[in-house]
């Protein structure tokens, strides 16, 4: 068969880690192929690839070919990606806020004319075409019936119009044979969403081969031909899409083998008559990952999991109540009114919070290992200080102590104690950032993330110790994270965010498809487990 | 050799480079007639004179927003302390103190007024710093000639009006640091008052960063983000370190002038912040860390260096060429520091 775009057996690993592992993925013309996966699927990177992103070949290339109308082709830079007729609608916005719609559109392809100067010295001095630009921006958009004043700047305008002139510029291109659309409804409402998934249809009828990669399924299903589901850089399926529903695309997306791991029992069994934190309402307003109405109660005890997909807020959840960004909502911590937007507040009531930008927010690079394990404590409770004259130091014996205890109990792998934090692996330095968390004797523990970039070995000893902490201390510990095999292994209760929301609060012997649906917000009932 | 190498990789490389360069300085006065102790004396004195204003750059650098290229701010403020102390009569050891004493109440406030200003402008201090110290240094030119200072030895003989250009100190408290268990071998002499004190307000600002306040400083200019998770307010320990590098430039100024017996006006204060800027970097320090450490070995080296090069290179050269060498070193050691830090940020 004629195929538009064929990527066969591609392969590719990031240091060592394997990311794609021998993926095939075809789309004919006129066809629109759906591309679904959890985070961390390998769909961008298979983007990226498709794209000849500088990241892909910085970083050693990939294994197997691309062929473009049964033709294999080389693809090693953006500017031969859209040769070849291939244009992508991104995740965030390429666009230039302070120019003009049409100057969007155009950006680079301008269509331009002759004067005197460009005659004497070449091309680059040629005019500008504005009539003719913004009959072609005009045309563009209308084809995706939109009503955008194509002089507007584009600073101003609403998300979904963003969205709407990306895909225009695309469409704008006349070489366009596929088309990549990447998450592209995930800022439009539904009646938006309507509206872009008739572009859809248009553009096919134009020819034109799409890839549709988004998170919401109904939608995939909706639009899509033929459906390929992306798992841990593989492909576990991939089918005409009137042969799948809805359950089992979820399904399918998430599962995993489970290993059954039997943790040790709780000293006292978590329940919703002894509630540590309960928080109401709250609202976060951390840039991409917005949190806009969650409530929860968190039993005292428990190992809380939140999961959830990029960008729905499960993130903003912990930065929020630790004070990392400005949040608003009641929260209660042990019976008493919480204040919020203060992070010594929060430190100082037992509340400790793990970051999920390890490097940007958890660790001092270029200290030593002690230091990073003692900062936060000698600043918080003035612990490890001693009174020299008439000042209160902190004391590098007792630091020193301390810091070789914290290091023999995570089994952190350092040369000593001095040694700087840049240097470690990824994996030691969320060992410190754990140790520096345990040191400030947290009532409740919020971890972000505590495994991403880690090797599986440290992945295990990282869990283990975070398992130790709440079962041996009784510290209440509530992670979030992406893996969701990770949450359903440890915790009591995962609770599912959505658009910023509470979506579902689902037991870890929950099926697949629950938690396929869940984080695709559309479980209808939150369920309250046991 | 291992540990040799080891060593020389630790050691920045202009710091080496100047290094070097000293020691063959001093290889080539072997062969002058220049008095070797003498040059060492005088080496040494400039140190001690010199050091508190380099200290002042130690805390801005630490908490993250550069050296302090508004010293002027705090010369100013150090240099009104003083100039009260004259007023009173104060002479000797009193009048040195209470010259410090007026000269830390006014940075203080001046040092919060200048911080509260700092933080209006976030990631511009370098620039702004320098600007500040301008206009301050001009405006003050303006109330020299204002403040009502009577004191004959400090107005102009004619007119009875106005602050003179430099005022001895001979009557008051000139050199009292310096003369203070004073000994001499041969022809070197050691101000062993002057570099005590040094010494002393090198070690309470080293203890100063083991405290709590300290540590913020140092917490906020490592990763702001880290201070914040770590309940510091990152707007107060910056106003903090403002204030104590205001302070300090203010105590600096004083010593350097009963060192050198002249308190200086007017347009002198904007002469004091590049060759500061260029010792702490010379002894090792970027834009973004500094330790005591560095303090010490680039007054150190810097002091002699121009101590040693005029006596020295004017008779092998036969001209003066030793304020061109100031001005490339100092200016140069900035600029370096300066193309170094973006690398470092990431």
């Amino acid at each position: 068969m004629q195929y538009a775009l064929e990527m066969r057996n591609i392969s590719k690993s990031f240091y060592g880690n394997q990311v794609l592992k021998n993926v095939n993925i075809s789309v004919a013309a006129g066809e629109v192929h759906g591309l679904v996966g959890e985070n961390g699927a390998g769909k961008t990177t298979l983007m990226n690839i498709l794209f000849g992103m500088p990241v892909i070949h910085s970083t050693g290339g990939f294994e197997g070919e691309i062929l473009i109308n049964n033709e294999r082709v080389n693809i090693d830079s953006p500017r031969r990606a859209m040769e070849y007729g291939i244009g992508m609608v991104h995740q965030e916005f390429m666009l230039i806020p302070g120019f003009t719609v049409t100057e969007n559109i155009k950006l680079n392809r301008e269509i331009t004319k002759d004067n005197l100067l460009s005659k004497v010295f070449g091309k680059p001095l040629r005019t500008l075409d504005f009539p003719a630009m913004r009959k072609e921006a005009r045309q563009a958009i209308s084809t995706i019936g939109m009503s955008i004043e194509e002089l507007a700047v584009v600073a101003g305008l609403p998300v979904a119009h963003k969205q709407f002139i990306e895909i225009a510029r695309e469409i704008d291109k006349k070489n366009l044979k596929i088309l990549v659309l990447d998450e592209p409804t995930a800022v439009l409402s539904e009646a938006e969403a309507e509206k872009l998934l008739e572009t859809i249809r248009y553009l096919t009828k134009k020819g034109v081969a799409i890839i549709f990669i988004s998170h919401r399924l109904s939608e995939v299903l909706k639009v899509s031909d033929r459906i390929t589901i992306l798992r841990d850089g593989a492909v576990v399926d991939s089918r005409p899409s009137s042969s799948f529903t809805v359950s089992e695309i979820a399904e399918k997306m998430v599962g995993r083998k489970l290993e059954n791991v039997v943790l040790p029992p709780h000293p006292k069994e978590p329940s919703d008559e002894d509630i540590i934190m309960s928080i109401r309402n709250l609202k976060v307003y951390m840039p991409g990952e917005m949190v806009k109405d969650f409530s929860i109660d968190i039993r005292r005890g428990e190992i809380l999991g939140i999961g959830g997909l990029a960008g729905h807020g499960k993130l903003g959840v912990a930065n929020g109540i630790v004070g990392m960004f400005p949040a608003e909502g009641e929260v209660y911590f042990e019976g008493k009114p919480y204040r919020l937007n203060d992070p010594s507040y929060a430190l100082k009531n037992g509340v400790v919070y793990v970051s999920e930008d390890r490097r940007g927010v958890g660790l001092l690079l270029d200290e030593s290992v002690e230091m990073n394990i003692a900062a936060t404590a000698i600043e918080a409770f003035g612990l490890f200080t001693k009174k020299f004259l008439f000042m209160t130091v902190y004391d590098r014996k007792k630091i020193r102590e301390h810091a070789l205890e914290m290091i023999k109990k995570l089994d952190i792998r350092c040369k000593s104690p001095a040694q700087i934090v840049r240097r470690l692996s990824g994996g030691n330095q969320q060992k410190v950032c754990l140790a520096r968390a345990f040191t400030l004797n947290p009532k409740i523990l919020f971890v972000s993330e505590p495994t991403r970039g880690i090797d599986v070995g440290a992945k295990k000893l990282v869990l283990d110790y975070l398992v130790r902490m709440n079962r041996e201390h009784g510290i209440t510990i509530v992670m979030t994270s992406s893996e969701l095999a990770e949450l359903r292994s440890i915790c009591d209760r995962i609770a599912i965010v959505a658009e910023g929301k509470l979506s579902a609060i689902l037991s870890p012997k929950a099926s697949d498809t629950e938690f396929g649906l869940a984080m695709a917000g559309e479980f209808q009932e939150v369920l309250q487990h046991g | 050799m291992d540990k040799l190498l080891e060593w020389l990789k630790r050691v920045d490389i202009p710091t080496l480079i100047i290094f070097l360069f000293l020691v063959a300085l001093f290889v080539l006065a072997a062969f002058t007639e220049v008095s070797i102790p003498s040059l060492l004396s005088d080496s040494i004195r400039r140190i001690g004179m010199n050091g508190v204003l380099v200290l002042a750059m130690v805390p801005t650098i630490r908490v993250g927003t550069g050296p302090n290229f508004g010293l002027p701010v705090g010369i100013i403020g150090g240099l009104l302390g003083a100039l009260i102390s004259m007023q009173l009569g104060l002479a000797g050891f009193t009048g040195f103190w209470a010259a410090i004493l007026f000269a830390v109440l006014i940075c203080l406030g001046i040092g919060l007024g200048y911080g509260w200003l700092l933080e209006r402008v976030r990631g511009q201090e370098m620039m702004v710093g320098t600007y500040m110290g301008y206009s301050v240094v001009a405006f003050m030119s303006i109330m020299w000639l204002m403040l009502p200072f009577t004191n004959p030895d400090m107005v102009w003989a004619i007119g009875g009006k106005g602050l003179r250009y430099t005022l001895a100190l001979d009557k008051y408290f000139g050199r009292v640091l310096n003369n203070f268990l004073k000994f001499k071998i041969g022809g070197f002499e050691f101000p062993t008052g002057l570099l005590l004190f040094f010494a002393g307000v090198c070690f309470l600002v080293h203890l100063f960063f083991r405290t709590r306040i300290g540590l913020s400083i140092d917490l906020v200019g490592q990763n702001e983000r880290y201070a914040i998770s770590s309940g510091v307010n990152p707007n107060k320990a910056r106003l903090v370190a403002v204030i104590l590098s205001t302070v300090l430039a203010g105590v600096g100024i004083i010593v350097y002038a009963q060192s050198y017996g002249f308190l200086q006006l007017y347009q002198a204060p904007l002469f004091m912040t590049f060759p500061a800027v260029a010792s702490i970097l010379i002894g090792g320090a970027s834009i973004r860390r500094a330790s005591v450490r560095n303090v010490i070995i680039g007054t150190a080296i810097f002091q002699t260096l121009l101590t040693i090069s005029l006596p020295v290179l004017s008779q092998v050269t036969r001209g003066d060429i030793t304020e061109v060498m100031r001005l490339i070193v100092s200016n140069g050691m900035i600029l370096y520091a300066l193309t170094r830090t973006p690398k470092e940020a990431r």
